[in-house]
């Protein structure tokens, strides 16, 4: 039966959330964006709060992906379920409005936690879980064109023998572990490339540096050198034989049907504070968004407000569709890759047009919305660009293979 | 989402103990860590209990999202998508031409039984019970055939809506016999005025008490089916209140002419003029007061979008297929970006749409406030509704000009999203 409301049950969850984001995350924003580099170690406190509950996962990091291939409660047949997914999904909405960057460096929510629950088998998950994973793909030489990495996995014995560069990974002087992308044979293309679990301390791992952003701070941004790095041969996520089609690199690009939705809500939650915050300073000149009436008129700054806010609904309500979708096992690659596409491009485009509509104190550090409009665009970036998610929508939608529409 | 204020302040406190660094300093990381841990889990359980005491009241049936429509409601969706694509996608062009819908097209609408449908059998129709989300299904499926026949076979369905929703019973059993009378009945609402900026809760239009009738006065605009109409539901300002009222296309000073427009031109639109005409007190929709006139403006605005969404739809399906069969040097168009991102982002622009008329609808079924959810579809609509359509056209490229396709009258029809206010109701 249609219905696009949160049910009562998943409500608790975001209004912990919520209460994390306003009473533990807003306090320290400024600061850590101030203080790049520099650990929140308030995060620890928090972190062993919510270690000691049952379910860590259901605050809605992003090591949460119960994905549509993992396990939930037993349910009856054809029943309609709203589970881990969607709680994720608000949970991180929340957290986002609180601080985006403090939420990407909370501890043991790394995105690869996300690989590993995806992809890990049972022994893995014994021997990671509970720890922080980071995710490395990216190379200088290999943004969003992922098949096309130059790091290296050879077979030595009952080790893997790694060698390579990577850069933009998120936590990695912070994470415990990092899920590395790396091609056993080179001369195969994207089937030989596989994701392997890398120990912080593994002999050949060097941190080379970490970046200066222009936003998300709090999170730190790491280059990483592999130089014969040796980690154990159990350490590869997946199988080690080299499938004949793109069957491998499937298996490894399918941990973005899970981390995209969540990158969405990232951008609902900073654009929903961006436009909270324009609400109340809109307000202070008698100016308020107006329902039911003539949908054009009104200040120009209302009606903003109003347009603002639709693009936002809609934004909401299609990543909740794909979460909704992968909580039920329905597969949502096409709507993963939406939610993200249309999230993040109107998360910025909200951030940005708030502090326009600000003026002054939009654009100023008094306010934390100049501080959103730094943050979100990265959300429009990492985990796909917008331009990689019109690929993965308009293939699906048209019949369209990656050799044909490029 | 409103924070819990007691957790709330509870994590600030915990915050800057964190910050401080006293449980470092004085050594009793591990007493704080557990002390964290408590309040966490006391909140959750507390928190718990607030939201399970609700969901337990027997009273109050267990509420999920949940984007799967009904099996009879899926049903009815299938049977409207081939009446949409064998019969109103074949008479548009000519109805576009007419300036209306053919008579064989109502029949046809009236055998199906649309409007017996809309009404609950409690009411004497075939229907199960008022649905505004069963009816966005349908509309968007009518407006996938042709927005303008869409909105043509919707007047009457949307007359007997506000009749149920609003009438008092004697009007209800009368509107409705006389709706089912014969197999297609005609008859509209009439909200919009002509002049930019239109607010339908503040018409000019005036009505005025004199003795035992009341006195209309005023011009409305785009009236769908305007000359075949038996009766119109007019709004007119009474007093403060904006009501309805039955007005009959007889009455003396009563006035309709064609109303040629951009688009929808196969809906019968036209200009109603009220001339000092006098209806009987019994016109007045609905009882003295508590007249909801808004729900009379969310629900119209509800069934547009819907409409557009179908219409949407429609130019995704013609331009998915056009583009791909069309090859440009050497390959399919579609194997380029610049094409294959314009036809994603209708998909995306229609996903978003789609789910926002859903969920309103939804909250008017349950009895949820809803005007908000409804405006933000209508501003939704209004700016994607015409980008779908100007993109489909530009899609086809010079192909798209010519009304040897439908995308050019399409493009048409959509504009009508953002203009459109009332006529039709969910």
């Amino acid at each position: 039966m249609i219905d696009l409301e949160i049910p009562k049950k998943l409500r608790p969850i975001a209004e912990l959330a919520s209460a994390v984001a306003a009473g533990y995350f807003r306090p320290i924003s400024r600061k850590y964006d101030r203080a790049e580099h520099t650990y929140p170690k308030e995060l620890d406190l928090l972190q062993a709060a919510f270690a000691g509950l049952s379910n860590t996962d259901r605050l809605g990091g992003a090591g949460a992906a119960a994905t549509a291939g993992s396990k939930d409660a037993a349910r009856a047949p054809g029943e309609v379920v709203n589970g881990g997914n969607m709680s994720t999904v608000l949970g991180i909405t929340e957290l986002a409005w609180g601080d985006v960057g403090l939420l990407l460096t909370m501890p043991g929510q790394g995105l690869g936690n996300a690989a590993i629950a995806a992809v890990a088998n049972e022994e893995q998950r014994a021997r990671f879980g509970g720890k922080w994973a980071a995710m490395a793909i990216t190379e200088p030489e290999a943004g969003s064109d992922s098949a096309a990495i130059r790091t290296t996995a050879r077979l030595d014995g009952e080790h893997w023998v790694l060698n390579g560069e990577k850069i933009y990974v998120t936590c990695g002087e912070r994470a415990d572990l990092i899920v590395v992308w790396a091609s056993i044979a080179p001369d195969r293309g994207r089937a030989a490339i596989k994701s392997f679990v890398v120990e912080r301390g593994a002999p050949g791992m060097q941190l080379l540096r970490l970046d200066k952003k222009m936003g998300i701070r709090a999170s730190d941004t790491a280059v990483i050198a592999f130089d014969d790095c040796r980690i154990p041969r159990a350490n590869l996520l997946g199988s080690e034989e080299i499938a004949s089609a793109t069957k491998g690199f499937a298996g490894v690009m399918k941990t973005f049907d899970n981390t995209r939705p969540m990158v969405a809500a990232m951008a609902i939650g900073v654009a929903r504070a961006a436009l909270e915050r324009l609400r109340e300073l809109l307000a202070k000149a008698d100016l308020a968004p107006r329902y039911g009436g003539a949908i054009h008129a009104g200040a120009h700054a209302e009606v903003e407000l109003v347009r603002m806010e639709a693009e936002l609904e809609a934004a909401r309500l299609i990543t909740l569709k794909a979460a909704w979708m992968a909580d039920n096992r329905v597969p949502n690659s096409l709507e993963a890759s939406m939610s993200k596409a249309k999230a993040a491009r109107v998360g910025n485009a909200i951030t940005l047009r708030a502090v326009e509509l600000a003026g002054a104190l939009g654009y100023g550090e008094d306010e934390l919305l100049e501080k959103w409009a730094r943050d979100s665009k990265i959300l429009d970036i990492f985990e796909g660009t917008q331009q990689i998610q019109m690929l993965v929508v308009a293939r699906r939608l048209l019949g369209k293979r990656s050799s044909e529409l490029r | 989402m409103a924070a819990n204020p007691v957790l709330k302040g509870g994590l600030r406190l915990l915050n800057a103990f964190a910050s401080s660094g006293l449980a470092e300093r004085y050594g009793v990381e591990e007493q704080a860590r557990e002390l964290v841990e408590r309040a966490a889990r006391l909140g959750v359980d507390l928190l718990a209990r607030g939201g399970d005491r609700g969901a337990s009241e027997p009273s109050a049936p267990k509420r999920r999202f949940d984007l799967t429509p009904t099996e009879s409601q899926e049903l009815l969706r299938t049977t409207m998508r081939r009446f949409a694509l064998e019969v109103l996608r074949e008479a548009a062009d000519d109805a576009d031409v007419a300036l209306g819908p053919p008579a064989e097209v109502l029949e046809m609408a009236g055998e199906l039984g649309l409007v017996e449908l809309a009404i609950p059998e409690a009411h004497g129709g075939a229907g199960e019970e008022r649905s505004p989300v069963t009816t966005a299904l349908l509309a968007e499926e009518l407006g996938y055939g042709d927005m303008a026949l869409g909105a043509a076979l919707l007047a009457p369905v949307s007359v007997a809506h506000l009749a149920l929703d609003h009438g008092t019973d004697d009007q209800r059993r009368d509107l409705l016999a006389r709706l089912r009378a014969e197999p297609f009945v005609a008859a509209s609402a009439a909200l919009l005025e002509p002049r930019p900026l239109f607010d339908p809760r503040r018409p000019s239009t005036r009505a005025r008490r004199l003795g035992d009738v009341y006195r209309l006065r005023g011009e409305k605009s785009l009236v769908i089916l305007a000359e075949r109409a038996r009766f119109f539901l007019v709004s007119a300002k009474l007093g403060k209140e904006t009501r309805l009222f039955v007005v009959e296309r007889d009455r003396p000073g009563v006035s309709v002419r064609p109303e040629p427009t951009m688009g929808l031109r196969g809906a019968g639109l036209g200009r109603l003029e009220l001339s000092d005409v006098e209806v009987p007190a019994g016109a007045l929709l609905g009882e003295a007061d508590g007249f909801d006139h808004q729900r009379v403006v969310d629900l119209g605005r509800l069934a547009w979008s819907a409409l557009a969404v179908g219409q949407g739809r429609a130019v995704l399906d013609y331009v998915k297929t056009y583009c791909n069969d069309r090859v440009a040097f050497g390959e399919p168009i579609t194997n380029r970006q610049s094409v294959a991102f314009m036809i994603a982002d209708i998909a995306i622009e229609l996903e978003g749409m789609r789910l926002l008329g859903w969920r309103a609808a939804a909250r008017a079924e349950r009895g949820d406030p809803f005007t908000r959810e409804a405006h933000l579809c209508a501003v939704q609509s209004a700016a994607y509704a015409m980008k779908i359509g100007t993109d489909g056209v530009q899609l086809l490229g010079g192909s798209g000009y010519i009304r040897e396709h439908p995308v050019e009258r399409w493009y048409r029809h959509l504009r009508a999203a953002g203009v459109m206010e009332g006529g039709l109701s969910l």
